[in-house]
């Protein structure tokens, strides 16, 4: 309601892309405004007003997601200098939880989608693939918290984690072959056995709590 | 043949037990014996006698006789010295218990030969069965059997079973869903009392002359015990079944938590009976009474949990005993919120909960698998006898039975719950992300059995106020029998058929944890963008206060840094080891990693085949002087190890050196390359395996015998994680985890956190190793990549080009 710009118009439409209710998006809008100060778009900058990120190790990450093209779905690499209320919907609606009435056929993809948006998350150079090297990044920025950790113990981690996760994809290897990395068939088997849909979710329902920004 | 003569133990018991107790007869010279024995430690005079007055009577003659019997011993004339006599009576009480607990297990054991039986009934029914028909057995011999006391059962039997469940509590899944918990727990129990109270106050008043002097309060009582969801039915019979987690967690936390309910409205009710007039006053009070009972009771167990994880911080000393304080604390948890009328199943469970990650993080290995194994083992024992009791004593007790009342008790248990469980999800599901199904509150509706508390509780009543105490009875053992026998024996085939979902198999894996701790960390993100202060934002606020300020207080020494997918990694490595050195050896590796190598998944890490030569002579010498002075001297060291401190530790040593030989075997398996110096393909001999078994020969471990115990020199240098250039820098094992060497980028290689002497007495596992004398440093760098080097550096020569 405070919105007088270009909510109104775009509603129905936005609302049917991404699937959420008006609701939704008017609150979603104010907390856009919120964080933009009222320009027009959000820049990576912004982002740093926000006080409760400051604790989270993988704060880089997902600021970095919200900039990533592929998950705006403009482009197969790169990242967008600002992103508009209709991207960052988007981004968001990657976090919608899933309705009862939903269908197997969408229920698989908008499981996919979610899997898709977090092995974006990992693989940071665009090729497609999870290398050992990004894997072992992702373990690095998420013990960032503990400065008294050894780089030893997270490479085993890492060499660990692939080995299982080439084991589980690759039925026979002989010396010589080489795992390249996960790709999104391998990532897809690994997270078969965890429920993605139920887990990967924020309420949007309530949102009467509204942090502030510096 | 060998199950025959197994199904046959039982029964000879039995027919033991028979001549056992007549023969008593002969010896005490005064009859019905066999039941006083029963109340005879615990019955007091004014305590809870549950078992029939009348026995009362008899115990005090008894005693008079015993002591005429003995006054009249000494004029006796002198008689020859007994070389063999038989005394019973002072060690009839352990003897009789230490028997039925025998027979309860033989029992068991007896279920599980007979595989085809125990696929279609539970075992909760198959050992009432038994109950009842040894309580047949022993009245028609002619004796009494004995009766369960409700002290019995409160004091001795259930908190085994309740700190069992509460310790190991799945917490993550019983936090997600703690609000639909509660809600079933507290407004279903409720529910369930009130209706059914009402109900069958009605159906009295209805009912005919037998009925009408039964009033409101009474019912009301009468709802109440028998509304409660039952914690040790449940389990019995979810476990068997294997459904999926979230029903699991909600009707297993369902019967938990509604304990503080029961204890409510029971000594609610109880003390109402005691009023002439129920004021709007005492109902408030009443009311007030639930939040005191099931606070109170989580508070006191939080506090005995705070302190027993603090105690478990000093420990390190005397490791034998910390499960003791496990359990100790637990259990008078559960005394301490017993004594107030405060919910002791909630005290319990909210210690075990409190105290659990911090104890986990403070005590050795062993003392953890001990915890483990002796709850379980008591829980189980508890619940075998707890099921066999109800058994004998619908046998053995009085009945009074009314068609109309307990008719009436099942059918309306069963809508009501069926009500209730409707009624709440379709509230429920207004808040919940994940709706539960049809199918699902079909499962938790048909899940709610009752069992061997309600009896108990029922056992409680006073006869004076309520002397139809023995009607109910009669109604609760029926629904007892129904709900675990009907309903216990069909859900399994129900689930089958509804297809629910089972809980999966797969074991947690190293990339499940890092998945869902990136996700964890994705999703606070995430509503800390959006502004919106959900569940995870306050669970994210939870832990970092948890790792500032409380893991600092009780996890003691450098542990409580320790962030938990290392520890994660840590004891799945170590099961990884422990598997190994049971599956008997070093030619193995775990099937899980067999296929694939570091090799694979690291392309750089192919070698250069050209780049490799020769050790020069010298640095061989050198090598091999280093190995045999570090062979000698960690020889010394385990032998000094006395009992005290444990002979777990050059154990947990193996373990160590198991864990590295695994990961060296990764590596050293499938390569292209053979070592210059003798590599036997399968069997790295280091001289740290050497060591461990020669050291631990005084302590009688035996690793596999099958190698050679002077260190050849098996170094690989195809891969700088060599097996020798880890141990060179450390006597002591390490105990990282299976990291593999990687010596350039700490002075020490395999350091998992800051350095620590470690003493003989420490039964840590992760002690690092001591630095150790500057041609040792040498050694590494020789073996491995010259100087620090940054990452990636796995799969370099250790020999370095052009040299």
């Amino acid at each position: 309601m405070g919105s007088a710009q270009s909510v109104p118009p775009e509603m129905r439409a936005l609302a049917e892309r991404t699937g959420f209710t008006s609701e939704q998006i008017e609150q979603l809008h104010r907390r856009f405004k919120q964080l933009n100060h009222n320009r027009k778009t959000i820049r990576k900058e912004d982002f740093d007003t926000i006080p409760d990120l400051e604790f989270n190790p993988i704060r880089a990450r997902i600021v970095h997601a919200f900039f990533d093209k592929r998950n705006l779905r403009k482009a197969p690499a790169g990242l967008a200098e600002e992103i508009n209320f209709e991207d960052f919907l988007t981004i968001m609606s990657y976090f919608r939880p899933i309705e009862m009435d939903m269908d197997e056929e969408r229920l698989e993809s908008f499981r996919k989608e979610k899997l898709k948006f977090l092995f974006h998350m990992y693989d940071a150079d665009y090729d497609g693939i999870i290398t050992l090297q990004e894997y072992k990044n992702v373990l690095d920025e998420l013990m960032s918290g503990n400065p008294h950790l050894e780089k030893e113990s997270l490479r085993a981690i890492a060499e660990g984690a692939m080995l299982e996760a080439a084991s589980a994809c690759m039925a026979r290897t002989g010396p010589d072959e080489v795992y390249e990395g996960i790709t999104f068939e391998d990532f897809l088997k690994v997270w078969k056995g965890i429920d993605i849909e139920t887990k990967m979710h924020v309420r949007f329902l309530t949102m009467e709590a509204i942090a502030h920004c510096y | 043949m060998g199950a025959a003569a197994l199904r046959a133990l039982p029964w000879a018991l039995l027919l033991l037990l028979g001549p056992l107790l007549p023969g008593q007869r002969l010896q005490a010279d005064a009859t019905r014996v066999s039941e006083p024995t029963w109340e005879q430690p615990w019955g007091e005079p004014g305590g809870i006698t549950a078992a029939p007055l009348a026995t009362a009577q008899e115990v005090h003659p008894l005693n008079k006789q015993h002591h005429n019997h003995s006054a009249e011993g000494h004029p006796k004339p002198r008689k020859a010295f007994p070389v063999l006599g038989i005394d019973y009576s002072h060690v009839r009480i352990p003897f009789e218990i230490s028997l039925w607990i025998l027979l309860a297990c033989l029992m068991k054991m007896g279920f599980h030969v007979m595989s085809s039986v125990s696929k279609v009934v539970p075992e909760s029914c198959l050992l009432i069965v038994v109950g009842l028909l040894v309580g047949g057995l022993i009245k028609a011999v002619g004796e009494k059997p004995p009766i369960l006391k409700s002290d019995i059962f409160f004091l001795f039997l259930l908190p085994p079973i309740i700190l069992d469940a509460g310790y190991f509590l799945p917490l993550r899944q019983f936090t997600e869903n703690l609000g639909t918990i509660l809600i079933f727990a507290v407004v279903g129990t409720l529910w369930n009392a009130f209706f059914l109270g009402g109900l069958m106050y009605a159906v009295c008043q209805i009912g005919g002359s037998g009925l009408n002097h039964i009033g409101l309060l009474a019912n009301l009582l009468f709802g109440s015990i028998i509304s409660a969801v039952d914690p040790v039915a449940v389990p019995a019979v979810f476990e068997e079944i294997h459904i999926n987690e979230l029903l699991h967690i909600l009707v297993f936390g369902e019967s938990l938590l509604n304990d503080a309910v029961t204890v409510v409205l029971y000594h609610l009710f109880e003390e109402f009976a005691n009023f002439e007039q129920v004021t709007i006053i005492d109902m408030v009070l009443g009311f007030l009474s639930f939040f005191v009972a099931s606070l109170g009771g989580v508070f006191v167990g939080v506090i005995y949990g705070l302190i027993a994880a603090f105690t478990s911080r000093f420990t390190s000393n005397i490791r034998v005993i910390e499960p003791l304080f496990v359990f100790l604390y637990s259990y008078m948890a559960y005394l301490s919120a017993e004594i107030f009328h405060l919910s002791g199943i909630m005290a319990l469970i909210a210690s075990g909960v409190v105290m659990r990650p911090y104890v986990e993080a403070n005590i050795s290995h062993k003392s953890h698998t001990t915890i483990k194994y002796f709850l379980k083992m008591w829980s189980s024992v508890s619940e075998t006898l707890i099921f066999i009791f109800p058994g004998v004593s619908t046998v053995a007790g009085q009945h009074y039975w009314n068609w109309t009342f307990v008719i009436s008790t099942l059918l309306f248990c069963l809508i009501a719950r069926v009500l209730g469980v409707l009624v709440l999800t379709w509230f429920i599901n207004k808040f919940r992300i994940v709706k539960l199904t049809p199918k699902d509150q079909f499962i938790i509706a048909y899940g709610g059995l009752r069992g061997a508390i309600a009896f108990s509780l029922c056992y409680l009543l006073d006869y004076e106020h309520f002397n139809m105490r023995d009607m109910f009875l009669t109604a609760i053992i029926t629904v007892i029998f129904f709900t675990v026998f009907v309903q216990g024996m069909t859900i399994r085939p129900l689930v089958d058929l509804l297809a629910v979902k089972k809980k999966q198999e797969t074991k947690r894996s190293i990339n499940e944890e890092i998945h869902t701790q990136f996700l964890d960390h994705l999703l606070t993100g995430i509503e800390d963008i959006c502004g919106h202060y959900g569940h995870h934002h306050w669970k994210d606020k939870l832990n970092r206060f948890n790792k500032k300020y409380v893991k600092k207080c009780l996890i003691a020494g450098e542990r409580s840094k320790e962030p938990q997918l290392i520890a994660f990694y840590h004891k799945m490595e170590m099961k990884q080891a422990i598997e190994l050195v049971e599956s008997g050896g070093l030619g193995k590796i775990p099937s899980t990693i067999s296929a694939v190598s570091i090799q694979n998944i690291s392309p750089k890490t192919l070698p250069d085949s050209n780049a490799l030569s020769a050790l020069s002579k010298d640095k061989e010498d050198e090598i091999r002087k280093i190995l045999r002075s570090n062979l000698q001297k960690t020889r010394q060291r385990l032998r000094s190890y006395n009992w005290h401190t444990l002979v777990a530790d050059p154990y947990e040593d193996v373990w160590n050196q198991m864990l590295m030989k695994r990961q060296k075997m990764q590596q050293a398996e499938l390569q292209l390359q053979n070592a210059y110096l003798t590599v036997p393909a399968n069997r790295i001999d280091s001289p740290t395996m050497s060591r461990a078994r020669i050291g631990s020969d005084p302590l009688a471990y035996e690793p596999k015998p099958d190698s050679e115990n002077l260190p050849i020199i098996t170094i690989d240098p195809a891969s700088p994680q060599s097996p020798e250039s880890m141990d060179l820098s450390n006597e002591v094992p390490k105990g990282c985890g299976g990291l593999p060497p990687s010596p350039e980028e700490d002075e020490e290689g395999l350091v998992m956190r800051p350095k620590e002497p470690s003493s003989p007495g420490t039964d840590d596992v992760f002690t690092p190793g001591t630095s150790d004398s500057p041609s040792s440093q040498r050694m590494l760098r020789c073996l491995s990549d010259p100087g620090p080097r940054q990452e990636p550096e796995e799969g370099e020569p250790f020999i370095p080009k052009g040299q």
